[in-house]
């Protein structure tokens, strides 16, 4: 796809929290094969951004479009494509991992080739899938949260703080999932507190509360 | 591609459901002692006497079952709501109003299906005849589902508050009256030995109006509550 309308399109929106304007005209396009980096200090908000890119909030002003379309009109269509993981990681501490997964699969679709044992074991957790989540550590929850990552069929990836309490060979791992997925024409958006380096695609970069995009690559 | 079937999700996430609600069975058995403990009480507060007993019964075993269900609402959206799993139940391409109603079915199968389970045995405690209890239990299953099905709404409300249980009771209470008007009838009713088709047709319309606008509202004040 290559015509003008190809990916997230948010058209100057605006946000604010209680009485305070957190943002205001902010205007960008998103591309297959585009990686956003949204920066900002805690407060600045980089949350509400990605809430509401992902259709879970409303901006006050403005609108968000995929293809073209307006989020909430065309929603079913823009919902098949885009997956989401919030700082809540969405994990049921009763349920195991596979458990946990499956109820993913069978909500979001997966790749058919993708198997769940499989997601999990690239995550790290071979062994652990008959475990309660729970009973496992919090850098380990958040490995299960990502695994989703391996099986999705999604192409527009909108990730708040995924590498919160994950170690380095996690991180690792992730970023070269990233860089595979942006080859694929995948688009990505993502915060983090720590240092993101991708190799792939072009990137770009979001410092609220200004409303411009810089180039990083 | 392997596009999920909307049917496959609401079954996969009754399952779910229900798993949950086994690994925590014993908060399930809060509201159904409730249920049990108050009715046991009335003999015991106001008087062993049998006719007495029995003309009260229906009406006391239908208040009993109505404040049960509502106490065990607060489980319906709240865990959800608090790890994340509800924005990705909302961010799933199947309708909402079907998951939430996958949600209220599975609600119901662990906190109604108890109470109409139970209910005949408290109806001996109170004197009840046999006719009575038969239908005490008809007007359970068509009258329970419909207090899981509007407590969602309020459940779904409420949920973002602090204190929403106030808010949900006044919420939800006005709307659970007429069940508990018609339902309490009916057994009366067919106690003395009345048709009580009139009484079974109106919970039964109810029912039908409720299945069909509750999911709606319920997952239309989710989104909201989400936000």
């Amino acid at each position: 796809m290559t015509d003008a309308s190809a990916g997230l399109h948010v058209k100057s929106i605006s946000c604010t929290r209680g009485y305070r304007d957190l943002f205001s005209a902010l205007d960008f396009q998103l591309r297959p094969g585009q990686v956003l980096r949204v920066e900002g200090k805690n407060g600045s908000g980089k949350t509400s951004l990605l809430r509401i890119m992902a259709g879970l909030a409303q901006p006050l002003e403005g609108e968000v479009l995929w293809q073209g379309q307006k989020i909430s009109h065309a929603e079913s269509n823009y919902l098949e494509h885009l997956l989401f993981l919030g700082h809540r990681a969405g994990i049921k501490y009763e349920l195991t991992a596979m458990e946990n997964l499956c109820m993913a699969k069978s909500l979001h679709g997966s790749k058919a080739d993708n198997g769940i044992e499989d997601a999990l074991s690239k995550v790290g957790l071979f062994g652990f899938e008959d475990i309660p989540c729970g009973q496992l550590s919090a850098g380990q929850k958040r490995r299960v949260a990502l695994a989703q990552l391996f099986l999705t069929r999604a192409s527009c990836w909108i990730l708040d703080e995924p590498y919160t309490s994950l170690d380095v060979v996690a991180v690792a791992m992730l970023e070269k999932l990233f860089d595979e997925h942006i080859d694929n024409g995948g688009m990505l958006v993502i915060t983090s507190h720590q240092p993101v380096t991708l190799q792939a695609g072009e990137q770009h970069r979001l410092v609220l509360p200004k409303t411009q995009l810089e180039p990083l690559i | 591609m392997n596009a999920p079937s909307s049917f496959a999700a609401f079954i996969a996430l009754i399952k779910r459901d229900l798993k949950l609600s086994y690994r925590h069975r014993n908060e399930l058995l809060n509201p159904l002692l409730f249920f049990v403990i108050v009715v046991t009480l009335f003999p015991l507060g106001v008087s062993p006497e049998k006719n007495l007993l029995q003309t009260m019964a229906p009406g006391v075993i239908w208040v009993a079952a109505l404040l049960a269900a509502m106490l065990s609402l607060d489980t319906l959206f709240k865990s959800d709501y608090e790890d994340g799993t509800l924005e990705q139940l909302m961010l799933s391409p199947h309708s909402n109003a079907l998951l939430v109603l996958a949600k209220i079915i599975s609600h119901w199968l662990v906190t109604g299906v108890p109470i109409i389970l139970l209910a005949p045995l408290l109806g001996l405690f109170m004197f009840m005849p046999a006719e009575g209890i038969s239908t005490l239990m008809l007007t359970l299953l068509l009258g329970t589902p419909i207090l899981s099905l509007v407590g969602a709404i309020g459940m779904a409300l409420t949920l973002g508050l602090n204190r929403g249980g106030m808010l949900l009771s006044l919420l939800v209470l006005p709307l659970y009256i007429p069940v508990l008007i018609f339902s309490a009838n009916a057994v009366d009713a067919s106690m003395a030995g009345l048709e009580i088709k009139g009484q079974l047709y109106f919970l039964g319309a109810l029912l039908v109006l409720s299945i069909t606008l509750a999911p709606l509202a319920a997952a239309t004040a989710l989104k909201i509550s989400i936000e």
